[in-house]
């Protein structure tokens, strides 16, 4: 067996209900600020040319933002990096007008909506917005995909020995989804991870598979938000490096396993 | 890369169930495509449908999966003895050894087509049977393959439109270096649904006729449907010599547009160069290409023109869509599966339903019978995402 995978992390993205970017979510899981969950406010950003702009849906901004929020903060261009998106789902808005159109006498989908449908929109428009011809992986694993993201991740810069940028994001869906699938609001993270240890990282992560129970955190409503939003299980980890706590993470995984975080400030 | 084994493989389309249709398929030149029937859509197109797909019943146990695309996956799962192999690999490797890396681009999202139906008339609410995690969601063909076999490693779903299932032989070669895994199902799954029928009809790239890749009539896709597996493991020493190996993988993004590829084929391009790179190979040590060959004339076009700068006009190739349709998520693993058979018993499979090619490419017509020991595969998709897979056998 090899070392498990690994990578120092650069920089954090982030946008959630009530956190604005990752220093504000930093503070408030230091217990510095005090959480008001306010509607996620999402924005098109406006590195995507006009069309592009308008034809943004939910999560499209979402992943926008958080990724560009990354690479803006380590003071790098976003076209430089392979990526990896990592989402319960797509556009819930979007996938519930093409079901009412499909169920209804017209089924005429828009091609807008067709081609906002599939799970690699937000990689496609990243990629129109930031120019990165680079590899992206575009994952799904249910409740599981901020885990499945970050493995994905870790193990690209392991074999790669390159930098990835992970974002891993979800949003809600409207009725009558919503009521399959209750996800309250967005949420979304993005870890810009590298190979090397660089000037201003904050920590270094290393993976692996356990059978320890996840670790919760201490704020219930905002373990309640861990527990509602798939990429919101990454909060446990984010608290260690928002406190610089080295030490062991277990994060919520697959329903048969977990994933054990060694976190290295 | 250090190559990785493909141990096990097998198919499912339009053309049959398993290996054995596919090989007759493919050495005949023949196609599996017929007039849209499917479910009550009211279109002119051509649809590849694999036979049997309802008939199929999941395990009781798994009944919360039950959609067409689950039942897809398990009558492909249960071909060629491609259960059997997976399961010797959990025997010698443990449950938790070995990860799930599949690729599907709308999973079982036609159970929540249905289900927008049978809405209630006063709240709007969706029927009480449906169940959104075990069929719509993207992640329900890895959740419901990993339950059917009781595995316990790690488990995703790469959903990147038409390159899914190649890409998954990427993710998956990574995660086995990384030391995480020993093994890994790969694989892609893919069935009809009225959201890519007219959704591909909406952007007038389906075809009201069989398609023709690389014709120079083209005039779009024919829809098809699809399961291909297979198993990737570390290589064993020594080799036998008839293995089968993945020598290499190459990924890029177009960062172009949504729905069209970079006109000058510059993603396919990229991803070529970073297989044959990774492989340690030279053009010319390809005997086959499989293209992507949508048969839309600007996918085709900008391909061809990637691979006539890459290539010249000398390496043979084709695109196996006009037998299969295209399986959009599931494309990338059938065209593997392909590539493996082509090497196995020696043959460059025709492009059937094209009868006059583009100039400027060697694209084989009539099935040629000849020793083919390496194969790229080329798989691209909407958002400008490509991937290309080089297969091959032991030098």
């Amino acid at each position: 067996m090899t070392n498990p995978p690994a990578a120092w992390i650069r920089s954090i993205g982030l946008i959630g209900p009530g956190m604005s970017d990752w220093p504000a979510c930093a503070a408030i899981l230091l217990g510095k600020a005090e959480w008001q969950p306010e509607k996620t406010v999402l924005n098109a950003p406006e590195q995507l040319p006009p069309a592009e702009r308008r034809r943004a849906v939910r999560v499209v901004k979402l992943a926008l933002g958080i990724g560009l929020q990354a690479t803006t903060a380590a003071g790098v261009d976003p076209s430089g990096f392979a990526t990896v998106f990592s989402s319960s789902g797509g556009d819930g808005v979007n996938c519930h007008q093409i079901c009412e159109t499909l169920a209804s006498d017209d089924r005429q989908i828009s091609p807008t909506r067709f081609h906002n449908s599939v799970h690699n929109a937000a990689a496609g428009y990243w990629g129109i917005a930031t120019g990165a011809t680079a590899a992206s992986a575009v994952l799904c694993a249910y409740d599981a995909s901020f885990g499945a993201g970050l493995l994905e991740a870790l193990a690209q810069v392991q074999v790669e020995r390159a930098p990835c940028l992970l974002l891993a994001y979800d949003a809600d869906y409207p009725e009558p989804l919503r009521a399959a699938r209750p996800i309250p609001d967005a949420f979304g993270v993005a870890l810009l991870l590298t190979p090397e240890r660089e000037a201003e990282s904050c920590g270094r992560i290393a993976a692996s598979l356990t059978d320890a129970p996840a670790d919760t955190l201490p704020d219930s409503a905002l373990d309640t938000l861990r527990c509602a939003i798939p990429a919101a299980r990454s909060l446990p980890l984010l608290g260690a490096i928002a406190g610089r706590r080295a030490g062991r993470i277990v994060l919520d995984y697959l329903d048969h396993v977990r994933l054990a975080v060694d976190y290295a400030a | 890369m250090h190559p990785l084994l493909i141990s096990a493989y097998t198919a499912t389309s339009c053309l049959g169930h398993g290996l054995a249709p596919l090989r007759e398929a493919m050495l005949a030149g023949r196609s599996g495509l017929k007039p849209c029937d499917f479910e009550t859509v009211s279109l002119q197109t051509w649809t590849g449908e694999v036979e049997g797909t309802d008939d199929d019943r999941l395990p009781a146990a798994l009944a919360r999966f039950d959609c067409r695309n689950n039942r897809l996956a398990q009558l492909g799962l249960v071909q060629d003895g491609f259960a059997d192999s997976v399961r010797t690999a959990m025997s010698r490797y443990g449950a938790d050894r070995v990860g799930v890396f599949l690729g599907t681009s709308t999973s079982g999202i036609l159970e929540t087509e249905l289900a927008y139906r049978r809405r209630a008339a006063d709240t709007g609410a969706l029927p009480a049977d449906f169940n959104y995690a075990g069929t719509h969601n993207t992640f329900s063909l890895a959740d419901f393959v990993l339950h059917w076999f009781g595995l316990k490693g790690p488990a995703v779903v790469v959903s990147s439109a038409c390159s899914s299932s190649a890409k998954v032989f990427a993710s998956a070669a990574r995660m086995i270096a990384s030391g995480l895994i020993d093994a890994a199902l790969v694989g892609g799954v893919d069935s009809l649904c009225l959201t890519t029928l007219y959704g591909f009809n909406s952007l007038e790239l389906t075809s009201s006729q069989a398609c023709r890749p690389f014709d120079r009539a083209r005039d779009g896709i024919s829809i098809g449907e699809g399961a291909a597996f297979a198993l990737v493991e570390r290589t064993a020493v020594p080799l036998p010599p008839d293995a089968i190996l993945l020598l290499g993988y190459g990924e890029s993004s177009d960062a172009y547009h949504m729905s069209s590829p970079h006109p000058e084929g510059r993603g396919a391009r990229q991803a070529m160069d970073a297989a044959l790179a990774r492989a340690g190979l030279t053009a010319r040590d390809i005997d086959y290409i499989n293209l992507h060959g949508t048969a839309t004339p600007s996918n085709d076009a900008a391909e061809g023109k990637a691979v006539t700068g890459l290539f010249g006009d000398a390496t043979p190739c084709s695109s196996t869509k006009g037998a299969t349709g295209h399986t959009l998520g599931a494309a990338g693993g059938v065209e593997a599966v392909i590539a493996a058979l082509a090497i196995r018993d020696g043959f460059i499979p025709a492009g059937a339903g094209t009868t006059d090619p583009e100039a400027g490419l060697d694209y084989v017509l009539a099935t040629r019978h000849q020793t083919v020991r390496r194969v790229l595969s080329n798989s691209f998709g909407f958002g400008g995402t490509n991937c290309s897979l080089i297969l091959g056998c032991p030098a």
